[in-house]
């Protein structure tokens, strides 16, 4: 490590960092995040617990590391890139060995104090790996058939761990978050002509391999009127409490579908739902501009950077945000099929809102080191 | 290498923007999806959503009562309580099962029944243990309450029949509603409810059974009630008033209960309002609401008595000498005879080579219309119906209501029946002939009438000439009058009063025929008419052996005993009509009942003060007390 790879820029003190500090980011952040908590006040019947208050105390600590991750030097997450995604790797292949000691579908790892969710760190992991490959690389090596080899291997392997778990919808964001970064370093789009047609041509040989609820999660998203008291039925409930709620709303803590629960998981997965009856399109709209504010602005921020790897982690990230987002958000609506996707930073839970905070942390990092040259040729003979 | 870098930037800017665009394009894609849900579609989800929530709960209306005249009460409400389970609740049902059943004996079948239910519904519904709890159960359950977490004492509303076999013939019972009788109304398909299966509880059913209230409740997605949002109470059904004395009911009941199959018809002259209607025997009306037994039913059913059967409305009978006022009037009436016409009565009458019986074997001599109904000579009647014919009667018959239903406010009367030519005719085929308008003339071969046909003849022949006809509920709404004002038959009065004097000779006159049971007390004198109708055919070989006494023959083959009467005899209000089935001679065995029942109704009229008996003039002592034993002697087919 010769410190070259640095570049010829001062080191930045950690006084300038933190004046650096985007708070415009954290305000979109917090204002997305505030929209959660009251949903999960109205969720608990006009109560700040059970949800509510645990829901600000994640955001409080997902809020620093997010600094902390975005304080550390943007060169050093170059550097632990292979790392992070070796670790994340291994832990996919461990609970799958778990698992099937479990004999049952296994996602999380419990270290006795957290339990950790692998395919969540994968969902950075990725972003970092990919960024850190493309990072040296030139739009003709890019160009070069075999040079794409080992990134598509980096997307699929875990992409398979995590199908066999099996969790779809993650499954789909890494591989989706992998296909977006390929698009941007500049992937040809026939190439991703031959690999979609590819996947259309071995739709039949994946459904062999889809578990039986799975393959009822696509039938019933088909049409969800056939079962509307079995597994459509949530899809179905979805969209009445949607419809119901109009153009203004039924009113904060007024939502008869979701308070009566109709509404299933109105404080996980289907917390736009409860939105969107309460407070109606407008709000669903607003919720949705805000997003919109945040994924635009980490795409402006990935693109004033001036190394490769920033920017590709900056649009990773937001192409993430946004995956979780429109996935979501869709699926409440009966546009896709129900795959267990939680609306960042709103739904009750903690390791979305870490791994999008994690995220955003990068992004943090990609804006307060966005003017550091890092060479591309030293880079990799140094890693 | 700086340009490459540079080539590399536009390259990612442009892809990036792209990216961008494309993402945009799919936010956009939401949006619209939010539009065509939220303001397109927005009416059809708000009506589904509305659909999930609310839930309409019927409210059961309370039951009308049955009030008496005077308003007793007949058929109430009482409270039925029930002893109900929440498994959600309660946790160990078994346990909590045993403790109940160690205050409320359960049978097995109550226990499978509970476990089926308490395994079909949700939760939080509560599950009926057992009704009709005693009240010291009520007081042990909840004494016990601690100990009985999730069980609890709920209240419902039971019919209940006070006068129990009294009244089961005319107030019917209530039941469970059947698939059949299913038609729309929802709140026939509300758990328990009942409604009216026979008597005036299923004529007046519409009344009584009330407009049934709606709830409005929030639910959740399993049913549970959060809060009700709007109530209509309904109408609670309205009071029915009969025209019925209790006292005077209970009185009849009881004075048939001495035979072993009777039925009794008290009725008002002038309103057709009935006092007291009883058929013996009877049933207790409770065992209905509380679900009866098996074996109490089949016992009902196959009674050859026929319990069920409300024999004043529904038994039709041969009405005897009770019919010889028609063939009088009808006589009288065509101008054929005049009303000082006579006949020689010499035990019999011959026609073609068939021999006539009068009742009596010696003959009653020479006889008139009054002498003739005084001794119920059949000679007489037999001359009148061979001069007038079958037809004339019928007419006259059906003017004072035989034959034909009355329009009774009260299910399952029957019509009876008055032959005519034209009836054989077309029901049998057959041409009439001479003889069978004989045995017509004396309430026997084909006619039949029911003793509430009787009872509204007697009226017609007392009050005035008015086809009054009989009811036993007053206006729904209390207030209105009972009518009065009836059209006229069309009758002479002279010729009414000729039935009259003969109805009052036979009770008044010491040969009449039920002189032995007339009524003494000063006021309440009474005239009337007897009938026995032969249920059996006597042959001439028994006629030359001497005819059967009754008493010798089994009691299916004897004759009915028949009596129609009327009282206070100068300002008739009353009218009565009594059959006593197989009991014998009607002068015996129904005059006495229907001497009591008419001295009764007087004497309870007087002693609630709105009597208008006239006591103008005192009844002419009868003459003589040698015709007693005569007048008490059996008569056949007279």
């Amino acid at each position: 490590m010769s410190g070259d790879y640095l570049g010829h820029q001062p080191e930045l003190s950690l006084g300038e960092k933190l004046w650096q500090i985007n708070w415009k980011l954290i305000l979109l952040l917090t204002s997305i995040a505030a929209v959660g908590w009251t949903m999960l006040y109205s969720a608990a019947n006009g109560s700040i617990d059970p949800w509510a208050s645990r829901q600000a105390t994640r955001f409080g600590i997902g809020l620093c590391v997010m600094v902390a991750v975005g304080l550390i030097d943007l060169r050093i997450w170059l550097r632990l890139s292979y790392p992070i995604y070796a670790v994340a790797l291994v832990l996919l292949i461990a609970v799958e060995i778990v698992g099937e000691i479990g004999m049952g579908a296994q996602r999380w790892i419990d270290l006795g104090v957290i339990q950790i969710q692998p395919s969540e760190i994968m969902k950075i992991a990725i972003v970092l790996a990919l960024a850190r490959y493309f990072h040296g690389a030139s739009l003709e090596e890019v160009g070069r058939p075999t040079f794409l080899i080992v990134p598509l291997l980096m997307v699929l392997a875990p992409v398979g761990l995590v199908m066999k778990q099996p969790d779809l919808g993650t499954a789909l964001m890494v591989m989706m978050v992998g296909g977006a970064i390929f698009f941007l370093v500049g992937v040809r789009l026939w190439k991703f002509g031959i690999v979609l047609a590819g996947a259309a041509a071995s739709i039949p040989v994946a459904w062999q391999f889809l578990h039986d609820y799975q393959k009822n999660r696509v039938l019933i998203f088909l049409n969800p009127e056939n079962d509307p008291l079995g597994a459509g039925y949530h899809i179905t409930q979805s969209k009445i409490a949607l419809g119901s709620g109009g153009i203004a709303g039924k009113g904060f803590l007024m939502g008869s579908q979701s308070h009566l629960n109709f509404l299933p998981e109105k404080q996980t997965d289907f917390i736009f739902t409860m939105l969107a009856e309460e407070l109606g399109m407008i709000g669903g709209t607003g919720l949705l501009l805000l997003y919109s504010l945040l994924i635009a602005y980490g795409i402006v921020i990935s693109l004033r950077c001036r190394n490769q790897f920033g920017r590709l982690v900056g649009l990773g990230v937001s192409t993430n945000l946004f995956l979780y987002v429109f996935i979501n958000i869709a699926m409440v609506m009966g546009l896709i099929p129900v795959v267990g996707i939680p609306l960042p930073l709103i739904s009750y839970g903690g390791t979305a809102m870490l791994t999008v905070l994690f995220g955003f942390g990068l992004v943090m990092s990609v804006y307060i080191h966005r003017d550091i040259r890092i060479t591309r040729r030293t880079m990799a003979g140094d890693l | 290498m700086v340009e490459r870098d540079t080539d590399r930037y536009r390259s990612l800017t442009r892809r990036a923007l792209m990216l961008g665009g494309i993402q945009a394009g799919l936010i956009s894609t939401l949006v619209g999806r939010m539009y065509y849900l939220q303001v397109l579609q927005s009416d059809r989800y708000t009506m589904l959503a509305e659909e999930n929530r609310i839930n309409m709960r019927l409210l059961t209306p309370s039951r009308g009562q049955i009030l008496d005249r005077f308003g007793v009460p007949l058929a109430v409400n009482q409270q039925n309580f029930r002893v109900v389970i929440v498994s959600e609740q309660a946790r160990k049902i078994d346990r909590m099962l045993n403790l109940i059943s160690e205050i409320v004996p359960l049978t097995d079948t109550d226990y499978r029944r509970i476990t089926r239910e308490i395994q079909r519904k949700r939760a939080f519904v509560p599950v009926t243990v057992k009704e009709n709890l005693t009240w010291e159960q009520v007081t042990m359950i909840e004494v016990n309450a601690p100990d009985l977490p999730g069980v609890s004492i709920d209240v419902g509303e039971l019919r209940n029949y006070p006068y129990e076999a009294a009244t089961a013939h005319l107030l019917g019972y209530v039941g469970v509603v059947s698939e059949s009788e299913l038609n729309g109304d929802p709140v026939l398909t509300l758990p328990g409810f009942r409604i009216g299966k026979a008597g005036v509880e299923k004529f007046h059913d519409a009344s009584l059974r009330g407009v049934a209230g709606t709830s409005q409740l929030e639910v959740n997605s399993v049913g549970r009630v959060i809060r009700e949002l709007s109530r209509d109470e309904g109408q609670p059904g309205r009071d029915i008033t009969m025209t019925i004395d209790i006292g005077l009911q209970q009185y009849t009941q009881d004075r048939l209960n001495a035979e072993k199959s009777a039925a009794a018809v008290v009725m008002d002259v002038h309103t057709g309002g009935i006092y007291s209607m009883a058929s013996h025997p009877s049933y207790d009306a409770n065992l209905f609401t509380t679900g009866i037994n098996a074996e109490t039913w089949e016992e009902l059913l196959s009674d050859p008595t026929t319990p069920l059967s409300n024999k004043a409305v529904a038994g039709q009978y041969a009405p005897g000498s009770t019919f010889k006022m028609m063939v009088a009037l009808a006589a009288l009436d065509s101008g054929i005879v005049g009303p000082r016409h006579s006949v020689f009565c010499p035990g019999h009458m011959d026609l073609g080579d068939h021999r006539f019986h009068c009742w009596k074997k010696g003959g009653h001599g020479t006889v008139d219309f009054v002498g003739a109904l005084k001794h119920s000579c059949d000679t007489f009647f037999y001359d009148l119906a061979k001069r007038i014919g079958i037809d004339r009667i019928h007419d006259m018959a059906k003017r004072f209501g035989l034959g034909q239903r009355l329009q009774l406010d009260l299910p399952g009367e029957r019509p009876g029946l008055i032959p005519s030519r034209d009836w054989k005719q077309a029901n049998l085929g057959k041409s009439w002939t001479q003889g069978e308008s004989l045995i017509a003339a004396i309430g026997q071969g084909y006619v039949l009438a029911t003793p509430l046909q009787l009872a509204v003849m007697q009226s017609r022949l007392v009050n005035g000439g008015f086809a009054v006809k009989p009811h036993l509920t007053r206006q729904i709404e209390r207030g209105a009058g009972e009518q009065t004002a009836w059209p006229a038959i069309g009758i002479s009065k002279a010729h009414l009063d000729i039935t009259l004097a003969g109805q009052n000779a036979v009770m008044n006159q010491g040969d009449g025929t039920a002189f032995k049971m007339r009524i003494t007390e000063p006021g309440f004198e009474m005239g009337g008419k007897t009938g026995t109708s032969q249920v059996r055919r006597i042959t001439m070989a028994e006629r030359s052996t001497g005819v059967l006494k009754n008493d010798q023959l089994p009691w299916r083959q004897r004759d009915h005993a028949l009596f129609v009467g009327y009282a206070p005899i100068n300002a008739p209000r009353y009218a009565c009509a009594v059959i006593v089935e197989h009991g014998g001679g009607g002068s015996a065995v129904a005059a006495p009942i229907a001497r009591d029942l008419l001295l009764e109704v007087q004497r309870r009229d007087s002693a609630r003060g709105s009597a208008q008996v006239s006591r103008a003039e005192p009844v002419v002592e009868p003459a003589a007390a040698i015709a007693v034993n005569r007048g008490a002697a059996r008569k056949v087919g007279g």
